[in-house]
């Protein structure tokens, strides 16, 4: 049997992104946490964008775009990633048995629908999914996927068919892996830019990102009548904030691990101070999971004014604590 | 959140998996816990599940009525919705929902049922049938 395998640590992480990113670079020496690749690409976000449809309802995100934080992390670890993409499949698959041959780690894009080893009840299509490949046997790739807890394995074919699939960021087989590294440590100065463009993505002016998204959503939420779409619609936030890998709360607890590191890493203790703060607002955030899943299974009555209330108060606490984040690292 | 806080009653859509969850441990630490899934989590999918699972049925009963073909169907079945179909075949909305005529869907040509069936992960045969 055919076989290569690259020597490599899988750990389990909240989100694919960060993970592979992470994982992949303490591959290759840079000793960096989820938490870490997550803050320093600024990828802590809030967007509502009604004009987005996924199965019906808006686009509801608390992080960055799909590979904000590959390409966020290359900069402050003056770095590269080589990206390719492919027209053909065939061409596709070649090349990623070429680099693992040389010895490579590679990171793809893929979609979740076609990847058997995913729960039967999360494949749903989104065509994001971040995950790494070190090695083939057989047929089978042997795949590091961070959001899953143990190495998995997947047929040549599905892989296949998961990077060429269609439609809304379609992969076009995009894989990658790191060119030359320049940095292997994380300097203070990068964490406190990567802080200050959070905190300007979440205060900013535009009323369907960052707080003020928050509160258009709100608005919405408040406007639901009591039907079927209603209960899916509130259902839909929850699932992005909590289903879709985001380490719980949407994101706001990984960030509260990043400022930790930051307050070690910048010697600024009001970081840490800020970080249990940051858990307090993702213990709100959980509340109105709770409150909505709750209203959902009809233990109580649906109260669409009342759960936009708590997206609004969400709103409010944010604002402080951006604010105060500002105010830390000026 | 704690990590005695961290949910682990059970979620039947994460299967066997667990998803790492952040949660501040007793010397105030943020680390990552396996979850086995919150009750939360499991009720907001199993409502997107469910949804598209009574959406498939639907369509398969006013298939087997003659009121569609099975096209619609498939499309559910495989948690897509018009225009998800739409985006990865590259074939007008308007003109799928003309194709869920089930006259029309038995016309097709052969190229264009292959672009559906290539989108489903289904063979030609299959997608000309109810399972």
């Amino acid at each position: 049997m055919n076989s290569t395998v690259i020597s490599f640590q899988h750990r389990h992480t909240a989100h694919c992104e960060s993970g592979v990113a992470a994982n992949l670079m303490t591959h290759h020496g840079v000793a960096l946490s989820e938490a870490m690749a997550f803050g320093l690409s600024s990828a802590l976000s809030f967007a509502y964008l009604p004009f987005i449809k996924l199965t019906g309802f808006p686009l509801v995100a608390y992080r960055m775009p799909p590979s904000f934080i590959l390409k966020g992390i290359a900069k402050p670890l003056k770095m590269r990633f080589h990206f390719e993409t492919f027209r053909d499949p065939g061409a596709g698959t070649r090349r990623l048995d070429e680099l693992l041959a040389q010895g490579q780690v590679v990171g793809l894009q893929t979609s979740v629908f076609w990847l058997p080893y995913f729960p039967e009840d999360m494949r749903f299509h989104f065509n994001a999914h971040n995950l790494l490949v070190y090695g083939k046997e057989g047929d089978d790739y042997l795949i590091s996927d961070p959001v899953i807890d143990l190495p998995q394995r997947c047929a040549s074919a599905d892989l296949q068919r998961s990077r060429f699939a269609k439609g809304v960021l379609a992969p076009k087989g995009l894989l990658y892996y790191p060119g030359s590294i320049g940095q292997t440590t994380v300097t203070p100065e990068a964490i406190k830019k990567a802080i200050k463009k959070t905190v300007r993505i979440m205060l900013g002016p535009i009323p369907i990102a960052g707080v003020r998204g928050m509160r258009t959503l709100a608005k919405r939420v408040a406007k639901l009548d009591t039907s079927e779409y209603s209960l899916n619609y509130v259902g839909h936030i929850v699932r992005m904030q909590e289903e879709i890998g985001t380490g719980g709360a949407g994101f706001r607890f990984l960030y509260a691990a990043f400022l930790q590191e930051a307050a070690q890493i910048t010697g600024i203790g009001e970081l840490a101070k800020l970080s249990e703060r940051l858990n307090e607002i993702g213990d709100g955030w959980r509340e109105f999971a709770l409150k909505a899943a709750r209203m959902i299974k009809g233990r109580e009555a649906f109260d669409p004014v009342h759960l936009a209330g708590m997206i609004d108060s969400q709103a409010d606490h944010e604002t402080e604590f951006f604010k105060a984040l500002k105010a830390a690292i000026a | 959140m704690d990590v005695n806080e961290v949910p682990q009653e059970g979620n039947r859509t994460l299967g066997s998996h667990r998803k790492a969850l952040y949660a501040k441990d007793a010397d105030g630490k943020m680390v990552i816990v396996p979850s086995r899934g919150s009750e939360v989590d499991e009720t907001v999918t199993m409502q997107a599940v469910e949804r598209m699972h009574a959406q498939a049925e639907e369509a398969r009963s006013r298939a087997l009525a003659g009121q569609t073909s099975p096209l619609e169907y498939w499309m559910y079945a495989r948690r897509m919705d018009v225009a998800l179909l739409s985006q990865v075949t590259g074939i007008w909305q308007w003109r799928i929902r003309r194709q869920f005529d089930p006259q029309r869907f038995e016309r097709l040509a052969e190229s264009q049922l292959s672009r559906y069936a290539e989108a489903l992960g289904l063979t030609s045969d299959q997608l000309r049938a109810l399972p």
